[in-house]
């Protein structure tokens, strides 16, 4: 018979057994009545001999080999009606489980869609991205270098590469600005992407003067061309110039952001692509051959690249290429900070199993005698560890469950509250893995609190357990439940103390001055007149005509052009030094450098320590003028005064200092200090080279102070930008307040989800100080009754339940103490700005900690002391 | 009755009840009696773990039951031996057998040293 058929067979199989050992019996008796007995004595004996047919039938119910699953199902089936009727123990411990394993499957899912999850692409593992590097900097590449590097490369199936170009659409429909990227002819088959209809660009399409080309996204053919099929071959005209449709990216493709416009960037006929000294904010990706590994790709690259230095040395000195896994780096930096939030939500659910092991532990002492009385009727030790286990399971998955409803919900509005870009966010839903993770996680714990009781049940004497009837017998119990108190309390310390670091950390960050008055101050991207990018001296009136209008709009006071927005993630490194030589490459001192027009520092509001800025005669054909920050000035010229002094600046030559002005905290808040290059330059838009030009004007934004609220002027202002052609966009607006407070998003996302971790944590340890207190106070009470039938006041025994509870409190206290040091160093390494030891923010987290305990164990020792002594003694 | 019963060495139970099934189909109280007379009441066959032995090696499939009448007339489960048990029985005879043998080869050496 096969086990599931005796499974199946359950029910005749038990008939049978006792029809076999009835048998057994009545024979037995027979014959010892036939030796002369009598009848009730017979009975008695043959019972006897076969030594109690209850225990032979567990024995034989054992033989059959099925009996764990009839056990489990059994088990199962008792615990659920036990629950029931226990519907209060029931629902507080479903609901710990249900937020402690429903938090930590909402982190486990952002992790598993961003970190885990292979990149949406065939064969992703093989896919790259590749980067020049010298000693100091990682840069994109420049077009050049990445021409010779896919003609030249072995190792790799194919490369691409692509480069923000975002313009403005007139034709067909209203003029709009819309993002888009310049591509090489080999990109979507680098990634594997199949076009949703049209085709790819051709190698001979990614060349100069080759036909131009688009293809457009599924968003902007369903919103330009209501999604007609036959919009492949017909005219888009972008940034002025006339295009033809021959492709439909399919809906879903994500190439860092959204884009709605692709064309070839070999087409690209702007001058900085043909310089090997710039670096046009070029990525590169590709594809690995198959056979090839990583390791032989990136040694084929630094041949390469040594090659090009040999050729190039003028801009490729020092140079090399790196390659790295594509999905390392589209993750990037979010990964740390989700392992620890994952890390913070895991102790919330440990401190949530702890609590309902406690609850459990006390369910199991109050149930000793029902335990007795299986032991006394058969059942092995085995066994009723299996029983407690089983109960702990089903409660275990039924919160797990829960907790996974949770999940599903509460992922969405999660994710909506990332600061900036969550990588891959798109991909983000439950699968196969959460749940799994969620059953996993959902049993370990259910082992973990468990356990406790299941050990501890057939461990007491019998005879004493059935005898102490309805009472029960305190005393190992009781060091076990303190330290569940104690475990509960040390991991509260952690997230209490971790909550107290980010915050402190943030407190601290905000009343940092970054440099700029971010009252009042509006930023915005501008997209030319597509008329206007035609040449160098259009472009230079455009912008002329812009300021000026802009200037006019109601609410503005002033108004400046910049290339870099302070404090925007932005940057744009230069080299300089302070004599004609060029320095060798790993010497090479860098700075930020901002194209600015003259009222610049007027609107921002950065403060001028000595000489002039920029003013109208300052150029093209005046003598090439730069201002630098309080940082440049002490990193080049120490005590000197810079001004009038001379700097060899990188594509600008030398250069004269006009001024000098305050420091702008331009990485962040939190970085600044950190970080390397802070030194920061300014030089006059005006003296922009012409090959330049073009390069600038894409990259300008408005910076414009208003005497009103902000984004009340935005507007007027839109209405000014629009220009006489009225197909000028202003796009991207932000208030300064927004970017700055952008800088310490992290540090506020983490706090709120810390402080959300550390309340429930605060909660749930109380909960857990609460219930501990109420049932060992409880258990004392024949003891009070004793105390105080001897005198002892309400008031001591007050004091002597606080006392106990205060023991376990100090104990976790020291013991958390010592675990949050070690996480605060995770933090700080972690978090930018978060310093890990500070005494003031321990010790206000660890007083809250400490008096909400006390306050949850206030309330037992009241009850404790308000009992009538006669009644209590009265139930020993 | 009255001489000193030794235990049942481990793991020979099982043995002796497949021995005793062999002779033919028997029940399970004919089986207690049977090892009682035949171990002449010098060994104390455990009655509490003779059916759950049953149990086990029908489970493992070196036993068959069916459901006859005695002699009497009552219904009772009959064991008998399957082409697995009697190999069973054989396998562990034989194994038994060496032991003997190999014991009583020592005994005899310390007995009566070098014959």
């Amino acid at each position: 018979m096969t086990w599931w058929k005796r499974l199946w067979r359950r029910k005749k199989m038990e008939e049978q057994l006792e029809k076999e050992l009835h048998f057994h019996l009545e024979q037995h008796a027979s014959d010892l009545i036939a030796s002369g007995q009598s009848q009730g004595e017979a009975w008695r004996e043959a019972r006897l001999a076969i030594g109690g047919p209850e225990q032979v039938k567990e024995k034989c119910r054992d033989a059959r080999g099925t009996r764990w699953l009839e056990d489990f199902i059994q088990d199962a089936r008792y615990a659920v009606r036990t629950f029931r009727q226990q519907p209060g123990f029931a629902g507080i411990a479903l609901l710990t489980l249900a937020l402690g394993s429903g938090a930590t499957s909402v982190m486990f899912t952002v992790i598993n869609s961003v970190l885990l999850k292979p990149l949406p692409y065939p064969e992703p593992e093989r896919l790259l991205t590749l980067h020049e590097q010298d000693q100091a900097t990682v840069y994109p590449f420049s077009y050049l270098n990445f021409l010779d590097c896919e003609r030249e490369i072995r190792s790799l199936a194919a490369m691409a590469a692509m480069r923000n170009g975002g313009g403005t659409i007139s034709e067909p429909g209203e003029p709009e600005y819309v993002s888009g990227r310049q591509i090489s002819s080999k990109l979507f088959s680098v990634l594997g992407i199949n076009l949703s209809s049209g085709r790819a660009f051709l190698p001979e399409e990614d060349r100069p003067g080759a036909s131009p080309v688009v293809i457009v996204s599924y968003r902007l053919w369903q919103r330009r061309y209501g999604g007609d099929a036959g919009a492949v071959g017909r005219p888009l005209v972008f940034n002025g110039k006339p295009y033809t449709v021959v492709g439909i990216a399919p809906g879903d493709v994500q190439l860092f952001g959204d884009a709605d416009v692709f064309t070839a960037l070999g087409q690209n006929t702007e001058p900085i692509m043909q310089n090997r000294d710039v670096h046009p904010g070029i990525r590169v990706l590709a594809r690995l051959s198959s056979e090839v590994t990583l390791g032989r790709a990136q040694a084929e690259l630094r041949v390469i690249a040594r090659d090009l230095a040999e050729r190039y040395p003028k801009s490729n000195e020092g140079h090399t290429i790196t390659a790295q896994p594509l999905q390392q780096q589209i993750v990037g930096d979010v990964r740390s900070t989700l392992w620890l939030l994952l890390g913070a939500v895991s102790l919330v659910l440990l401190i949530a199993c702890v609590n309902v092991a406690s609850l459990l532990l006390a369910r199991a002492i109050s149930r000793e005698r029902e335990l007795a009385m299986r032991v006394a009727l058969g059942a092995g030790r085995g066994r009723l560890v299996r029983q407690c286990l089983t109960e702990s399971a089903v409660l275990a998955l039924s919160g797990g469950a829960l907790g996974v409803l949770l999940a599903a919900i509460g992922v969405r509005p999660f994710v909506a509250f990332w600061p900036g870009d969550l990588p891959r966010a798109e991909e983000i839903h439950l699968d196969w893995r959460v749940l799994l993770f969620a059953v996993v996680a959902s049993l370990v714990s259910g082992v973990l609190f468990g356990l406790a009781p299941a050990l501890r049940a057939p461990a007491r004497e019998l005879e004493q357990a059935l005898r102490a009837g309805g009472r029960t017998v305190v005393g190992s119990s009781r060091r076990l439940h303190s330290s569940f108190v104690m475990c509960e309390i040390a991991l509260a310390v952690v997230l209490l103390v971790a909550a107290g670091l980010l915050g402190h950390t943030l407190l601290r960050l905000s009343s940092i001055d970054p440099g700029v008055d971010i009252h009042n101050l509006l930023t915005a991207r501008v997209a030319l007149s597509p008329g206007a990018l035609a040449e160098p001296g259009t472009m230079r009136a455009a912008w002329r005509d812009l300021l000026d209008r802009v200037r006019q709009t109601p609410g503005v006071q002033s108004v400046a052009l910049a290339d870099l927005v302070p404090m925007d993630s932005d940057e744009n490194l230069i080299g300089y030094s302070t004599t004609p030589a060029t320095p060798p490459a790993n010497q090479i001192t860098l700075s930020l450098l901002t194209s600015v027009t003259p009222d610049y520092l007027k609107a921002t509001g950065i403060p001028l320590r000595g000489g002039r800025f920029f003013e109208e005669q300052d150029g093209i054909g005046n003598e090439t003028v730069i201002v630098i920050d309080e940082a440049l000035a002490q990193r080049a010229f120490a005590d000197r005064n810079p001004i009038g002094s001379r700097l060899w600046v990188q594509f600008l030559g030398p250069a004269k200092v006009i001024g000098v002005v305050g420091h702008v905290r331009h990485w962040g808040l939190d970085a600044d200090d950190q970080l390397k290059v802070r030194e920061q330059m300014y030089f006059p838009f005006a003296q922009c080279p012409d090959q330049f030009l073009r390069l600038a004007s894409s990259a300008m934004s408005l910076v414009m102070r208003t005497s009103v609220a902000p984004l009340n002027a935005v507007e007027a202002a839109r209405r000014e930008v629009r220009g006489a052609t009225h197909d000028q966009a202003l796009y991207d607006v932000r208030t300064m307040e927004q970017i700055v407070s952008g800088t310490l998003a992290q540090q506020r996302f983490l706090l709120l989800l810390f402080g959300v971790f550390s309340g429930l944590a605060l909660l749930l340890a109380c909960i857990g100080i609460y219930g501990v207190l109420a049932y060992l106070s409880r258990q004392r009470v024949p003891e009070f009754g004793v105390r105080m039938a001897l005198g002892a006041s309400s008031f001591e025994v007050m004091r002597l339940v606080l006392r106990q509870s205060l023991g376990m409190i100090l104990v976790g206290v020291v013991l958390g103490v010592a675990a949050a040091l070690a996480a605060g160093r995770l933090l700080g390494r972690l978090v930018a700005g978060v310093h890990p030891a500070e005494p003031l923010t321990f010790t206000i987290m660890v007083l809250v900690l400490v008096v909400a305990a006390l306050f949850a164990s206030f309330i037992p020792a009241h009850r404790a002391s308000r009992m009538d002594p006669v009644s209590a003694l009265r139930q020993e | 009755m009255t001489a000193p019963k030794s235990d049942l060495p481990q793991g020979t139970l099982d043995l002796l009840i497949l021995k005793v099934i062999a002779l033919g189909p028997v029940h399970g109280y004919a089986i207690a009696q049977r090892l009682e007379q035949v171990s002449r009441g010098v060994v104390q066959v455990p009655e509490g773990s003779l059916y759950p032995a049953l149990h086990r090696l029908e489970n493992r499939d070196f036993l068959a039951a069916d459901w006859k009448e005695t002699e009497t007339g009552r219904e009772a489960k009959f064991y008998r031996l399957t082409r697995k048990g009697r190999k069973q029985l054989e396998a562990e005879a034989a194994s038994w057998q060496r032991l003997i043998d190999a014991i009583s080869l020592i005994l005899g050496m310390a007995d009566g040293g070098a014959r």
